[in-house]
């Protein structure tokens, strides 16, 4: 299929301060994370917006090659000039493409309304700064679930092929059942035909006893 | 393992800095960080700190000569600059941000110069306690 042998995640970085970037790229390294870093909201937009492209167009290898590309996990910074972290997290979960983008804030102040209203919009999870390692732990299910939903949602593709396949012998196979009934049937009815009708009425009577119920015979 | 005396002496000033109350535990999260694909790591990061807080430094002298002072603009400064000392783990100068921040709050053009003396102040005696510190470290390295 031509992926590396060790699947890496991608995670893109976003924080207008030079030491924390740094600090995040760090982090992000020793916790063996492919990482990208960018200081502001609409250049993360860019490169997530470069990738989309280049995922529909399958442009040609000018630039790295999409799988490269493809971003498993955003982490921003709340507090940035221009286009927040807030402001940055709702584009991506209005982007239909990008939505499924895990993505989780960091802030250094801790104000439970803001870390709420991040959560509501659909961030994953609020780390307050300086981020550690501890914290960096904490993104592994995140991604583990994005990348188990890219899995099911082939999964269930790759299940309906399959029940398509399943639904079109079953009918082949009911096709070719009924032909054969109709046969047995046809060959019963002319033996029905040349036996007596004694034993017409038993059969009928051993095999349909509801039938039997009501013919005022019975004897209760 | 035998240290020799300059290692002994790294690791006494290392526990002063602590001690002191110049740096803190996150100081310890940066040379957890520190390995054989980074060996340098955090006298790479306290550098940086202090080139990038050299520009809100000047920014900040700048903005507290404008009349009327705009204390939106300096709390914005000095927020980013108390992010950074605390990513480094600079104790004493978080929290001289912090209080700078609080004159901010109340406004007042008085407490935000007096503050900011003791912002820049605390930023340089840390500076040269790292410097002295990081050169030890090396010699001590190398001494072995």
């Amino acid at each position: 299929m031509g992926m590396a042998t060790e699947a890496q995640f991608h995670v893109l970085a976003v924080d207008d301060s030079i030491i924390d970037r740094k600090l995040i790229e760090k982090l992000l390294k020793t916790s063996s994370y492919q990482v990208t870093a960018v200081d502001s909201g609409s250049k993360a937009l860019e490169f997530l917006g470069l990738q989309e492209a280049e995922q529909r167009n399958l442009s040609p290898p000018s630039l790295c090659p999409s799988q490269e590309m493809e971003v498993n996990l955003i982490i921003t910074d709340y507090c940035m000039p221009g286009m927040t972290g807030y402001d940055l997290l709702r584009k991506i979960k209005e982007s239909t493409s990008l939505k499924d983008i895990p993505v989780v804030i960091m802030s250094s102040e801790n104000i439970p309304s803001r870390i709420n209203r991040c959560l509501e919009e659909g961030a994953e999870d609020f780390f307050l700064k300086p981020v550690q390692l501890s914290d960096v732990n904490k993104l592994r299910p995140h991604l583990l679930k994005g990348k188990a939903r890219e899995e099911e949602e082939e999964e269930e593709e790759e299940e309906e092929e399959e029940e398509e396949e399943e639904e079109e012998e079953e009918e082949e196979e009911e096709e070719e059942e009924e032909e054969e009934e109709e046969e047995e049937e046809e060959e019963e009815e002319e033996e029905e035909l040349s036996s007596n009708k004694r034993k017409n009425v038993e059969e009928s009577l051993s095999h349909d006893r509801t039938r039997a119920r009501f013919n005022g015979l019975e004897v209760v | 393992m035998e240290r020799n005396p300059l290692q002994r002496q790294v690791a006494y000033m290392r526990r002063s800095l602590f001690d002191q109350g110049y740096l803190d535990e996150q100081f310890v999260q940066l040379e957890d960080l520190q390995d054989d694909a980074n060996p340098n790591f955090v006298e790479e990061i306290v550098t940086l700190f202090y080139t990038d807080s050299a520009r809100l430094i000047h920014n900040i002298e700048q903005a507290l000569e404008s009349r009327p002072l705009d204390f939106i603009r300096l709390d914005d400064y000095m927020h980013q600059f108390k992010g950074s000392s605390s990513s480094i783990g600079a104790k004493k100068v978080k929290n001289e941000c912090t209080q700078f921040r609080e004159h901010c709050s109340a406004r007042s053009a008085e407490g935000c110069v007096r503050t900011f003396q003791q912002v820049k102040q605390e930023h340089t005696i840390l500076r040269r306690k790292l410097e002295t510190y990081f050169q030890l470290a090396r010699q001590a390295g190398l001494a072995n």
